[in-house]
């Protein structure tokens, strides 16, 4: 049972770390740090790093989080931890 | 119809559809009140969160920030950092504290680090973030009822403080939840249709962001290449690039301001309110896309109604127009003071520059674009009314989510938790509705006389969130090891040092002439402005809290098994126990 339990923790911190690491990529480093770098580029009348900023991100952060919730869901099953 | 009318009858219905609400689903019990009953579906948990999230300075302020204050690319972080925020808490927080299944967030703190001690601090924590961040709401509402009842300001505020006042103290978290979600509508209508409207009469393209990178009907350039080309023609800043001071400012600040999203108790107490754990992590994935939905369109509304304004003001290059011509809107907005003109070359004509000697706007205030943009785009008098509905439903949700926050922390951690244990229901009951009227009266008092309140409160009730209550809630659950020791050390010294040097820059409490650093950036530490601060208190925070933690004793036996309780979803309660 603790095995168990411990086995879900951990599998549950590596799902977040693997998306926080993205989390914080994409904004942050093509957002800001390298943002004229990526400004060379353009998507439609968009430089590329500044439809990041303004606009990818924030799609992005909801595909995160969407896709955390299933990969939970799963995990929950699969360890027969979810509720009720 | 005139649009003096048609706004009294919008906002009017509006409101009487919050009170009906309201009304209809009053709380009967503390669970009602605290946490909805329990049993609110994850989509319109999403719906009323976003609505509670969504400030008037998210409908007012921000669309007019990233235009005009922060250039363009510098607003960048306002879009981030309040978006990115709720990655945060939907794996970090949310499916945790649902699980621990009580009402508050220093109940988690009292209960995790087993001191009463320990909720206190949180308690004034949280109670410091939101009564600041409340009396921005109040001076929110007084303004824009003020402005659209044409009344004077102190009696748009009361008339708000009435209104939050009857429907926050007759429903709870219940009749906030569902009115909220009315609310969201309202607001979320408001702010698309005009800027659809814009983006199509510009560009062609109905959906206003793909209409940010499409081309303008006139001449066939991008729009981003023309509002460029503009704005460095004038001397401003280039709109795609311009940085909010530095690379490394620009970074703290938006982490600062996600930091703090998650950090912010009106925000975390709303995932008490679904059903599962399940539902939790969903219900944070809803809330951001209600969220995006405004968020998306905001820097598109800011690009065009900039590009707007400026055409309105110089049609063609050098050919500026007169201030005997200018259009309605401009005389309505100068009424309020929020926008100024000063004919500083004697000739009549209206030069906007970013060279202060010649530039004769003296003033165009960040606060009107989104209210004046309607008018500016000459969109029909419903549409204008709607948006004053909209920016009203924003003020007004947000302001009765906080008071709920502060009204439970007094009546539920600091009465029943720590003074009176042996309170009734009823009496807690009571007591909370109690604290709210006080809540509003003080409010409403600061609100009557604000001591140089404006983007100073909000900053620090960010930053005060941001370096206290969300590093105390992370290592509270990631880190079995924490003690109390450890985590009160840590939230007062993150809250100290962020409150140092916010009041060092900007003054005790806010007043000015006490900021005996001033607000000048050679002074700022490594560039970081006040605004952006919390990011460097939260990161104090963990490490005076890591470090005195691994000098005091282990937590005991019974609190590594609550962590370990919390972690797992298994054996949730599916109504909250008392």
């Amino acid at each position: 049972m603790k095995d168990k339990a411990e086995a879900y923790w951990k599998a549950n911190v590596s799902l977040i770390l693997k998306l926080l690491a993205i989390w914080f990529v994409v904004p942050f480093l093509g957002g800001i740090v390298f943002v004229d770098t990526l400004n060379q580029f353009s998507l439609g009348g968009y430089p590329l790093g500044f439809w990041i900023a303004q606009q990818g991100s924030i799609y992005m952060f909801v595909v995160l989080i969407f896709y955390y919730a299933k990969k939970m869901s799963d995990l929950d099953d699969e360890f027969a931890v979810g509720g009720e | 119809m005139a649009l003096q009318t048609l706004t009294y009858i919008v906002v009017g219905l509006t409101f009487a559809l919050y009170i009906g609400i309201a009304f209809w689903a009053r709380a009967g019990s503390t669970k009602d009140f605290y946490v909805a009953g329990g049993g609110v579906h994850p989509i319109s948990n999403g719906m009323a969160t976003a609505a509670d999230w969504m400030s008037a300075a998210s409908f007012i302020s921000m669309a007019g920030l990233i235009g005009f204050s922060y250039q363009g690319y510098g607003g960048s972080v306002f879009l981030l950092g309040w978006t990115g925020g709720y990655v945060l808490l939907a794996m970090c927080l949310a499916p945790y504290l649902r699980k621990f299944g009580k009402f508050t967030v220093p109940e988690f703190i009292g209960d995790r680090y087993y001191s009463k001690a320990a909720r206190i601090v949180a308690v004034i924590c949280l109670i410091i973030a939101s009564v600041t961040y409340v009396i921005g709401q109040m001076k929110g509402i007084g303004v824009a009822f003020s402005r659209f009842l044409e009344t004077t300001y102190e009696t748009g505020l009361t008339t708000g403080m009435v209104i939050v006042f009857i429907y926050a103290v007759l429903g709870g978290m219940k009749g906030i939840t569902y009115t909220q979600i009315a609310q969201y509508v309202v607001l979320i209508f408001a702010y698309t249709i005009p800027a659809i409207f814009i983006s199509l009469s510009l560009t062609g393209n109905p959906i206003p962001q793909l209409g940010l990178g499409s081309t303008l009907l006139s001449d066939g350039t991008y729009v981003l290449d023309k509002l460029n080309q503009v704005v460095t023609e004038l001397g401003f800043a280039e709109y795609t690039t311009s940085t909010r001071g530095s690379t490394l400012n620009m970074f703290v600040y938006t982490m600062s301001l996600m930091i703090g999203t998650a950090g912010l108790p009106h925000v975390i107490i709303r995932f008490f309110t679904v059903p599962s754990v399940k539902d939790a992590r969903k219900s944070a994935g809803w809330a951001l896309v209600f969220i995006a939905i405004l968020y998306t369109t905001a820097p598109a509304v800011a690009g065009m109604a900039r590009l707007n304004l400026m055409s309105t003001i110089e049609p063609t290059p050098g050919n500026y127009l007169a201030y005997d011509e200018r259009p309605q809107w401009f005389k309505n907005w100068e009424k309020t003071g929020l926008l100024e003109y000063q004919d500083k070359n004697g000739d009549g004509l209206i030069q906007y520059s970013a060279d202060k000697a010649v530039n004769e706007m003296v003033k165009v205030d960040n606060d009107i674009l989104v209210l004046a943009n309607p008018e500016i785009a000459g969109l029909p008098n419903w549409v204008i009314a709607l948006v004053a509905a909209g920016g009203l439903a924003a003020a007004l949700s947000t302001a009765a989510g906080l008071l709920l926050a502060i009204s439970s922390a007094i009546s539920h951690d600091l009465l029943k938790g720590v003074f009176r244990p042996d309170i009734s229901e009823k009496g807690e009951l009571n007591a909370s509705r109690v604290a709210m009227a006080f809540t509003v009266l003080l409010a409403g008092y600061l609100g009557f006389n604000p001591p140089d309140f404006a983007a100073g409160t909000v900053a620090l009730a960010f930053g005060l969130a941001a370096s206290s209550i969300f590093p105390a809630l992370m290592l509270g659950i990631f880190y079995k090891r924490m003690n109390t020791a450890g985590a009160i050390a840590g939230m007062l010294s993150g809250i100290g040092v962020t409150l140092f040097y916010v009041f060092q820059h900007k003054g005790f409490m806010f007043v000015q002439s006490t900021a005996f650093l001033g607000d000048m950036s050679p002074n700022w530490f490594l560039g970081i402005e006040p605004n952006a601060f919390g990011a460097v208190g939260a990161l104090v925070n963990l490490i005076v809290a890591v470090t005195v933690c691994k000098l005091t004793a282990e937590p005991p036996q019974e609190i590594q098994e609550l962590v370990d309780y919390v972690r797992s979803p298994h054996g949730e309660g599916t109504a909250v126990s008392h």
